[in-house]
């Protein structure tokens, strides 16, 4: 019988909206579920997820836990899993591909990594990842008795409360992991921004290398009306013109919101690995042959410094 | 400092002939084997850390590459080798019998044997795009880590700072040594990464560094060995079976508008995205 514990990500003393793709994984392999809130703060955030309809919160909440350093959850998670458990599942945000293999490790568990979509097909669990790129999926199943694995953030549509409030009982931080003893936690650098988190933006506006120093004079009015995310390039990160954490990408975030703005951006296959799954794709570029026409749902072959600035008038009209 | 970099080679999926699906099978027959790129940076970024960036010629440290792969895949360690690592280690293996567990595992064995003070590793391998060796390899040696790592700066060669890219930030941890370190993309840039060999005012060109004829010739007389991969782990099966291969539903063709207000128009009426 099947018993899944999802591990919630925290933030702020909140637990991070991430966490409701891990409860539609445990939701889709239908089968009961617990939360484990850990992390400082936990106490309090628990109750974010309180109505989800788990089994049982199982919340440890210890100064210890200051700041997500793997080599302090990793031990707890695993003396948790043990007890009962067979699927152990995060959300693959990078605290999730941080501490699950861990995890793993420490139990002797297998992992899979960031799986869009999971089937049950008699005892067996197959999970399904994309593979280079995202140019080819893969079907996989875990031989192991306790399984791990980590949800694509855009690829399992955030749970939604079910109501009535899952009971809570407490966990003991598990003895020390001495690996603990040699990171030091120095601190977390966030931009302040008014603007949602890729992961959970409707629509995200990306910009690419050929909106140079003016990314963000050209893009952040646009995002403003629309309520959008900002997004970008690997190019524009690399060169400057866009802080690292707005990259999309194969190796940047994977998003999937309803609307994503491809602008000068020449949609390079590590590209479209982050942003494929987009429900409706514009783009604009003043190139017609560019590889990002072949997947965007409306294109529109046009100098982005004169076409942006004349959207936001429009859209502006058309509101 | 000795830095042990495991070095991953795969096949380029960024190339006009695609990875391609027959009966259920993956074949990338058609595409070229290059070395993992992250994995290139994480050479760089070791050979930074043991050099003086003014005089790269004289090593003050030592990295070791290693890949899992049969014997072609010597090209890729001999191409590190070029570019100035010291020696390189094949473990004999194909790819189809490993998975990111065995690796570790396997690599755990290793670094008992070589006793590097610090593994650096790509943050991933752009074939699988798997993202677990550093991680499950750090908790085998019980080790601390730091994944997708932006910046080094090595304090006396004891302690590393490092500032990790994360969702919406960045994360700075200082790790003591020894340590597993898994590198992102801008690794590379010109002041990532600081060691006490090299002068603070020293700045590398952006990426990483290409091999000169006459070091490619000199790292033929380099250090390559081999090493069975049952001489370092007893179990070799692997925890994940791969049982099948499809391709990516593909999008269908859009449409180009000719003007923003009829870009505007069907996004409004027709995709109902507004
Ligand atoms: C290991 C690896 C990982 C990578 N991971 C990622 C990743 O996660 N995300 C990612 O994005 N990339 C990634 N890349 C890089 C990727 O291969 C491309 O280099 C990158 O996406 C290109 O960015 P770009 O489209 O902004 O720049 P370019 O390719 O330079 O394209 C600029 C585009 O702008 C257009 N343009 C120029 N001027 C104008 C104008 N005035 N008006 C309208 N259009 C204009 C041009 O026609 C062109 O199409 C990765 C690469 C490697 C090797
Ligand atoms: N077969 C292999 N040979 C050498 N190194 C590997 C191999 N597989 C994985 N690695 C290393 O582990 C890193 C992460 O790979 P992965 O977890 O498979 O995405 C890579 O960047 C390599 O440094």
């Amino acid at each position: 019988m099947t018993n899944i514990l999802i591990i919630a990500e925290l933030a702020e003393g909140k637990v991070k909206k991430s966490t409701h793709s891990a409860i539609t994984f445990a939701r889709s392999v239908g089968a009961p579920f617990s939360i484990l809130v850990i992390g400082q703060g936990a106490k309090g955030a628990a109750a974010d997820v309180a109505a989800f309809g788990a089994a049982k919160l199982l919340v440890c909440d210890d100064a210890y836990l200051v700041g997500p350093v793997c080599e302090r959850f990793a031990p707890t998670v695993a003396e948790v899993a043990k007890k009962g458990f067979d699927v152990v599942v995060v959300t693959a945000s990078s605290f999730g591909k941080d501490v699950a293999p861990r995890v793993a490790a420490r139990i002797g568990a297998g992992y899979v990594p960031d799986i869009s979509s999971v089937k049950v097909d008699g005892d067996k669990l197959v999970f399904r990842r994309p593979v280079f790129a995202g140019n080819a999926y893969a079907n996989c199943e875990l031989t192991t008795a306790i399984k791990v694995v980590s949800v694509r953030q855009s690829e399992f549509t955030p749970a939604e409360p079910s109501g009535g409030a899952s009971p809570t009982e407490d966990v003991a931080l598990a003895a020390k992991d001495p690996a603990a003893d040699r990171v030091e936690f120095i601190g977390l650098e966030t931009a302040k921004s008014e603007r949602p988190d890729l992961g959970e933006a409707k629509v995200i506006v990306s910009g690419g290398r050929a909106l140079k120093e003016k990314f963000a004079e050209v893009l952040d009015p646009l995002a403003a009306l629309l309520g959008a995310a900002v997004g970008a390039s690997r190019a524009a990160c690399d060169a400057g013109y866009a802080p690292p954490e707005l990259q999309v990408g194969q190796t940047g975030r994977v998003v999937a919101p309803r609307l994503y703005f491809a602008i000068g951006i020449s949609g390079a296959i590590q590209h479209l690995a982050g942003m494929k799954g987009s429900k409706t794709i514009v783009a604009i570029n003043k190139d017609a042959d560019a590889p990002i026409f072949q997947v965007a749902d409306y294109g529109l072959v046009a100098d982005l410094f004169v076409a942006v600035p004349e959207l936001i008038t429009e859209l502006k009209k058309a509101t | 400092m000795k830095i042990l970099v495991p070095l991953k080679r795969v096949s380029d999926p960024d190339n006009a002939n695609k990875v391609k699906v027959t009966g259920g099978k993956l074949d990338a027959s058609g595409l070229e084997w290059k070395p993992n790129p992250f994995d290139e940076y994480a050479v760089e970024a070791a050979l930074r850390l043991t050099e003086n960036g003014t005089n790269t010629k004289a090593r003050v440290g030592e990295v070791v590459v290693v890949t899992f792969g049969p014997k072609e895949a010597e090209t890729t360690l001999r191409a590190a080798l070029a570019t100035g690592a010291d020696k390189a280690i094949r473990i004999d293996a194909l790819d189809d019998a490993l998975d990111g567990d065995v690796v570790a595992r396997a690599l755990k064995a290793l670094v008992d044997k070589e006793k590097p003070d610090l593994v650096l590793l790509g943050k991933q391998a752009v074939d699988g795009d798997s993202n677990q060796v550093g991680q499950l390899l750090a908790e085998y040696l019980g080790w601390p880590q730091a994944t997708f790592a932006a910046s080094i700066k090595s304090n006396a060669d004891k302690a590393l700072i490092v500032s990790r890219e994360v969702d919406g930030g960045a994360l700075n941890l200082k790790l003591t040594l020894p340590a597993v370190v898994s590198v992102d993309l801008r690794i590379v840039a010109p002041k990532s990464v600081t060691s006490i060999h090299t002068p603070a005012t020293h700045t590398y060109p952006d990426g990483v560094r290409f091999a000169a004829l006459m070091a490619i010739m000199a790292a033929k007389k380099k250090p390559m060995t081999e090493v069975k991969l049952a001489d370092l782990v007893t179990d070799a099966a692997t925890k994940i079976k791969y049982t099948g291969f499809e391709l990516p539903p593909s999008r269908k063709a859009g449409i180009k508008v000719k003007t923003v207000a009829e870009l505007v128009e069907k996004l409004k009426n027709e995709a109902k995205a507004l």
